[in-house]
């Protein structure tokens, strides 16, 4: 094999340290494109981090952005921010948990679309796709209207037991099918439509009026309830799940081409399917019992991501994460201030966005292919 | 050694698509894989990959087993060109033949000098040097078909499996991509329709009817009047007058006698 040497090398170490640092000698394209990256990944952080902030001051008790700070780093022991308990308590103990929850469930349904989307080479795939949501419905209301469970298990227990009966249901399905995307797609259409029809069935033939309108705001997705116990698990299962999907990003991009392609890549098809439906279904099963079903977020913001950074996974799925997390900070404002004191289902907000973009989708997947 | 198959046997559904089969792929040579639709090219190309497992028989690599062997072991010897291989994602000429580094590269290193020397080549060997930044979508088939060629090349094999590869190419395209994978440095395997280009460009010649090999030796072993009767049924007249002293088919109208079909041919 011919080796033209062409340019000087990158230096002594290629397999060295995956740090921008290295970038010196390479083709200047290269370069640029390795400092956009990282550029783009501070600015993104920044943004995300101001949302937060930003967002924690709206609503009802006159705050600053520098009292959010220094709130944060008094709970963090960095000195004292001096300003009273009762706004100590909105910040600490409602406002920015809540909106870290809403950051982390944005950046978690948006992987799973990212992924699910490659996984399946379908672009209109999502968590929800899956039939995930749907079970995690049926769960939650079993708990919530026929009490069963006797209290030990929560709605968010409840619904997380659904999620993953739904989810298993559906692999079941699939792998009688011969687990080729589509029909892992035609499975999880066919439990969605199982779980909605039972989530109706129970509701309308045992639930009182109270009880059906609780349940109905907690299916449309909320963060009302958000506590640090929900960032704390979510936050977890998110970073854990990302860092899973980023050591088989290559894998990701290998399907592009299809699962007999990604095979002769050298990548092992069956188990990476099924390690990453696993993956993104214990995501959306974390997330929807602590927030319920937020629709439309894990669709579209990955298109949203491509469009920005192109389609390889090692930038598409932290870029999809950040736009994800503020995108649902901002909309999760937008659902608790608009008519306030009243607030809005966030999943209505994400919806009325969402079905658009949706449709924006449809119409350019006309155009090539 | 390169590749061989013993005795490949592959089904799908109860039906058998691939009956049997024995081969040796010869090193540096290019052996085409002769047959009409359906009689089992594609499957045993996948066969030959390791993408499917024989029910049974065995692929070997060098000796050695393709069930024992790793995937990644695998397609960093034996490369892969599918039919119409297409894509829903949005990726540039260079994406797709940067693919062909995976299995070469570590879950999270970076792209070494390496990788980026095999892309470089492989865009230089197949003409697509200032096309990186093109989008898949904007290419002809032909343009396709090269990238594919490309992304095979940047894996670095010695093995190509390439199926049909000048499907729904005009003549000078496929004659062009048939020098080029001549050319190339590597064991291939191709799966053709084309009789005349299977003569041209094939040192060898298997050809399969219903998953079984009813033929292998030179193109001028191969391609007789009888085997494309029996075969393909259609009357041909073959000269010798091709480039090269190679086999010339032309295509007569109307239907052979009939013979039985594939009944005096058997395997090595």
């Amino acid at each position: 094999m011919p080796v033209p040497g062409s340019g000087p090398g990158d230096g002594p170490a290629p397999g060295g340290g995956a740090g921008p640092g290295g970038a010196g000698a390479g083709p200047a394209r290269r370069a640029r494109r390795r400092l956009t990256g990282s550029a783009l990944a501070a600015v993104g952080i920044g943004v995300l981090v101001l949302s937060i902030a930003i967002a924690i001051t709206i609503g009802p008790a006159d705050l600053a952005v520098s009292d959010v700070f220094g709130i944060v780093g008094q709970h963090l022991g960095l000195g004292d921010a001096g300003v009273t308990r009762i706004r100590d308590g909105i910040v600490w103990d409602l406002r920015l948990p809540r909106t870290l929850l809403a950051a982390i469930c944005g950046a978690g349904l948006a992987i799973c679309g990212a992924i699910m989307q490659s996984l399946l080479r379908n672009p209109l795939a999502d968590p929800f796709v899956l039939g995930i949501s749907s079970g995690a419905s049926t769960g939650a209301v079993l708990v919530v209207v026929l009490g069963i469970g006797g209290g030990i298990v929560g709605l968010s227990g409840g619904a997380f037991i659904g999620a993953v009966v739904a989810f298993t249901v559906v692999l079941l399905l699939a792998a009688g099918a011969g687990s080729t995307p589509d029909r892992v797609v035609l499975a999880g259409v066919a439990a969605t439509q199982l779980f909605s029809a039972l989530t109706s069935f129970i509701v309308t033939s045992s639930a009182d009026a109270e009880q059906t309108r609780g349940v109905l705001f907690w299916l449309l997705g909320s963060l009302g309830g958000a506590g640090w116990n929900d960032v704390a698990l979510c936050g977890a299962v998110c970073l854990v799940g990302l860092v899973v999907c980023l050591a088989v990003a290559p894998a990701l991009d290998a399907f592009a081409f299809g699962e007999d392609a990604a095979a002769s890549l050298g990548i092992p098809v069956r188990w990476i399917r099924l390690l990453l439906l696993v993956v993104t279904a214990l995501i959306t099963a974390t997330l929807v019992s602590a927030a319920g079903a937020i629709g439309f977020v894990g669709l579209v913001l990955p298109h949203a991501a491509r469009a920005v950074v192109g389609p390889g996974h090692r930038v598409l799925l932290p870029t999809t994460a950040l736009i994800g997390a503020i995108f649902l900070v901002w909309v999760d404002t937008v659902a608790r201030t608009v008519f306030d004191p009243q607030e809005l289902p966030v999943g209505v907000v994400t919806a009325l966005v969402g079905v658009p973009a949706f449709a924006v989708i449809l119409y350019r997947r006309k155009g090539p292919a | 050694m390169s590749l061989q198959a013993r005795d490949v046997s592959w089904g799908v559904g109860g039906r058998t698509i691939v009956d049997g089969v024995t081969l040796d792929v010869r090193p540096g040579a290019t052996l085409g894989l002769l047959g009409p639709n359906g009689s089992g090219k594609s499957s045993l190309l996948r066969l030959l990959a390791g993408v499917r497992r024989p029910s049974s028989g065995s692929v070997l690599l060098d000796g050695r087993d393709l069930g024992t062997l790793r995937r990644r072991e695998v397609a960093r010897r034996v490369a892969v060109v599918e039919q119409h291989a297409t894509t829903e994602v949005d990726l540039r000429v260079l994406d797709v033949v940067r693919l062909g580094r995976i299995p070469h590269r570590t879950a999270w290193g970076p792209e070494g000098t390496g990788d980026r020397e095999a892309v470089t080549l492989a865009l230089e060997r197949t003409g697509l040097t200032g096309a990186e930044e093109r989008s898949w979508h904007t290419l002809s088939g032909g343009e396709r078909q090269r990238v594919h060629i490309a992304r095979a090349l940047a894996q670095e094999p010695q093995e190509l499996l390439l199926d049909e590869p000048t499907n729904h190419l005009d003549v000078h395209h496929q004659l062009e991509l048939l020098a080029l994978v001549r050319r190339l440095p590597v064991t291939s395997v191709v799966a053709l329709h084309d009789l005349n280009l299977a003569a041209m460009f094939c040192d060898h010649l298997v050809v399969l009817a219903a998953g079984r090999v009813v033929a292998t030796g030179t193109p001028t072993e191969v391609l007789t009047p009888e085997l494309i009767a029996d075969v393909y049924r259609v009357r041909a007249v073959v000269t010798h007058d091709g480039p090269g002293g190679v086999p010339a088919v032309r295509f007569e109208p109307g239907l052979p006698v009939t013979t039985p079909v594939t009944a005096q041919a058997r395997p090595v």
